[in-house]
């Protein structure tokens, strides 16, 4: 039978490799950009569980939300991708340290 | 008399400001004429003031005419106070600086700055009665810093001379150091009494005389000597005592006018004045009393021996004002103020009579001022010569002159006192009575008798100044020769100066002269069997032997005693210890303060310092900056979980 903390486990699971992604990652700025989705996935989750264990359908409505502004992130992040790897000509993230003090 | 005492201050400053500020539009006539009406009235009706205060017309007047300003009780007013002591300052003042504006008129006739000069001399007249009519600690101050500034400006008045840039600047230096005292004494003063007005502060003398105050550490000094000490330190700036008389003789390099009526006649009597009006503060200190007598003492004796060395004429009569200067404090330590400001008086005469007679030498060889070029003027300009005669006879105090009078008393006067110091100052001003003559007279002989050592092109055009120049030096000589008569007797022996001045019983040395006093012709008389008559002659005749009958004596005795002639023509070295220890050391001071205190202090550590330590600081923090993106976000969780945590917990 699967209970409120299972849902849960996995979700902080999807959330904690989504975040070891973005920490680990060094190369690719496009898994980055995935790992942020993930992230948002393992959010969506959440909601989800919560709302189907509670009965109340507000948190799958959240989802929505969330899901849109995701695809609208995903969108400008690609975006803003293409046009960095245009002068730079690399989407390397160690690369990126141009704020380096 | 408001009125007419308003219209003697302001008449010559009216003038000074016209001539001074428009000076282009009045054209060199307007000026001259403007500033000497303005002189003229104040002098007529400084006679007036003088004739009415002697009558009895007037009372003796003590009014504020304007309130400036009352701060915490201390009220600070312009007033005058007018009585005897004053009118006769009034009158010596305007009557000379009158002379000195017509004279100049003559002197400065080819010279730039003439509308300038008329203003400043006027101006200083304004300064000058500001100073004597006073009836406060403060206007007196005005006065005496507003005579400071014009001596300053005129000193310096051919300001491309870098010499007389030089000489102004140590002037006002000098007299700064004075003032300084001046003015602590003045703050001496108000402390004790709360008032700046003299008779409130007179009036307090006794409770003065007993105040103590401590200066440094725990000893106790009596108020009233701290007071006039620093008072005379004053004086001491202004009418050039030792050690602050450095800067008269280089004062010579202003225009002669200028030496004649500042640094003669009236400026540098200020401080003899000063005391003199301050004499009932004085009497109550024997201290401040012997060290004004001793100081003067050696102004007297020492400065006149300088004049023995020199060979500029101005400087001759320069060293000699400074030896009169210091005859008259010598009176004033005495307590015979009296006798001081008398002979002040006679001395304005006879000296700015001398200075003229000079500067008419001066214009006759086209402005050559060294006596060796000089000799055998006599029969080229013979009423220099006779009005030289005159001042100098009055300056020796050859019996029947003006300065007979003044200086025998002087002398008598010293010889009555009894306070700590008296004797050396009664043999000091004896022994000045020979350096007198003998320097007087080698300027006289080297002048206009001996050999003729003119230039031969300044020969040709050699004939007396016009009656501009001559015209003062006549109406000069005459007081200088006759003077003495009619005042003689009240000035130092009636009641002329009634509560003007002040001297306590014990003091009253003119009261014991008075005693055997029987009119001038006796005076006159009992000079004869005096040996400062005597000390005079004799110094007139080494001067005659030395410089007429054997002029090669001088080299020899120059070489002979080359140490002391050396030592003189070095001025005691007092300049060089001037210049290389007190000059030199206030600029080490000021570098010092300035590389330490400024540049390494205030620049390097406060203001840089603390730019620095910030940069450093950031240079350090910035590291923290990896530009890694990683890195940020890895921060932003663990804050979250500790915020988190912490709201959790």
């Amino acid at each position: 039978m699967l209970t409120l903390t299972h849902f849960l486990m996995l979700s902080g699971a999807l959330f904690a490799i989504a975040m070891a992604g973005i920490f680990i990652n060094r190369k690719n700025m496009i898994l980055l950009l995935m790992c942020i989705e993930l992230l948002l996935l393992a959010v969506n989750f959440n909601f989800i569980a919560f709302s189907h264990f509670l009965g109340n359908a507000d948190g799958q409505i959240f989802v929505f939300f969330i899901l849109t502004v995701a695809a609208a992130e995903a969108a400008i992040g690609l975006a803003i991708l293409v046009t960095l790897f245009r002068t730079r000509a690399s989407i390397d993230v160690e690369d990126m340290d141009s704020l380096k003090g | 008399m408001e009125n007419i005492y308003l219209t003697i201050v302001l008449s010559p400053l009216l003038a000074a400001i016209i001539a001074g500020l428009f000076g282009r539009q009045v054209g060199r006539a307007g000026a001259h004429t403007l500033t000497i009406l303005g002189v003229a009235v104040a002098c007529g009706l400084s006679m007036y003031v003088l004739w009415a205060q002697l009558t009895g017309a007037a009372a003796v007047y003590n009014e504020t005419v304007y309130q400036w300003m009352s701060v915490g009780g201390i009220n600070l007013e312009v007033g005058f106070l007018v009585d005897r002591l004053t009118a006769l300052m009034m009158v010596v003042v305007t009557f000379v600086s009158l002379m000195v504006h017509i004279y100049t008129i003559g002197y400065m006739h080819d010279d730039n700055g003439y509308q300038r000069f008329f203003s400043y001399i006027s101006l200083f007249t304004f300064a000058m009665l500001m100073l004597v009519m006073s009836n406060n600690f403060l206007q007196l101050f005005f006065g005496w810093e507003a005579v400071g500034v014009v001596s300053y400006l005129l000193i310096g008045f051919w300001y491309k001379r870098p010499t007389a840039i030089f000489a102004n600047m140590k002037a006002f230096l000098v007299n700064r150091v004075g003032d300084f005292g001046f003015l602590l004494g003045i703050a001496a003063l108000l402390m004790y009494t709360g008032s700046l007005d003299y008779a409130e502060v007179f009036a307090q003398v006794d409770g003065l005389a007993a105040a103590q105050i401590n200066v440094i550490g725990d000893g106790s000094w009596s108020l009233l000597t701290l007071a006039c000490i620093c008072l005379f330190i004053g004086a001491m700036g202004k009418s050039a005592q030792v050690p602050l008389h450095v800067w008269l003789p280089d004062s010579m390099e202003g225009p002669t006018p200028i030496s004649a009526l500042i640094h003669a006649a009236t400026m540098v009597t200020a401080g003899i004045f000063m005391v003199a009006r301050m004499s009932p503060l004085f009497e109550f200190s024997e201290t401040a009393l012997t060290v004004v007598l001793v100081i003067g003492a050696t102004t007297a004796l020492f400065t006149g021996f300088m004049g023995l060395v020199q060979n500029d004429i101005k400087r001759v009569v320069a060293y000699s004002t400074l030896s009169q200067l210091g005859y008259m404090t010598v009176a004033l330590g005495a307590s015979a103020y009296a006798s001081g400001v008398f002979h002040l008086m006679t001395h304005a005469f006879f000296k700015a009579l001398l200075f003229l007679a000079a500067g008419s030498v001066i214009i006759a060889l086209h402005h050559e001022q060294d006596m060796r070029k000089m000799g055998g003027l006599k029969k080229y300009l013979p009423i220099t010569y006779w009005t030289s005669l005159a001042g100098s006879l009055a300056l020796i105090g050859f019996p029947g002159t003006a300065g007979f009078f003044s200086k025998d008393a002087l002398i008598e006067a010293v010889g009555y006192s009894t306070i700590a110091g008296s004797g050396y100052a009664y043999f000091c001003v004896m022994a000045g009575v020979l350096i007198t003559a003998l320097y007087s007279f080698r300027m006289f002989f080297l002048v206009f008798h001996g050999n003729e050592r003119i230039d031969e092109d300044a020969r040709h055009h050699l004939h007396e100044p016009g009656w501009v120049v001559t015209l003062p030096l006549v109406l000069l000589a005459i007081p200088s020769l006759v003077i003495g008569w009619p005042t003689v007797g009240p000035l130092l022996f009636g009641d002329f100066f009634g509560n003007a001045i002040f001297v306590t019983d014990a003091h009253d040395v003119l009261g014991q002269l008075g005693a055997d006093y029987h009119g001038p012709m006796a005076f006159l008389l009992h000079g004869l069997t005096s040996p400062v008559l005597y000390l005079a002659l004799s110094g007139v005749v080494i001067a005659w032997y030395m410089y007429l009958k054997n002029p090669l004596l001088p080299k020899t005795v120059k070489d002979r005693f080359g140490f002391i002639y050396r030592l003189l023509e070095n001025k005691y070295y007092l300049d060089d210890f001037n210049e290389k220890v007190v000059a030199r050391g206030s600029r080490l001071l000021g570098k010092g303060l300035w590389r330490g205190g400024d540049t390494t202090v205030i620049d390097g550590i406060l203001i840089n310092g603390t730019a620095n330590s910030i940069g450093r600081f950031a240079g350090w923090v910035r590291h923290l900056q990896t530009g890694y993106l990683y890195h940020y976000a890895f921060v932003m969780v663990i804050g979250m979980v500790v915020v988190v945590g912490w709201f959790i917990w």
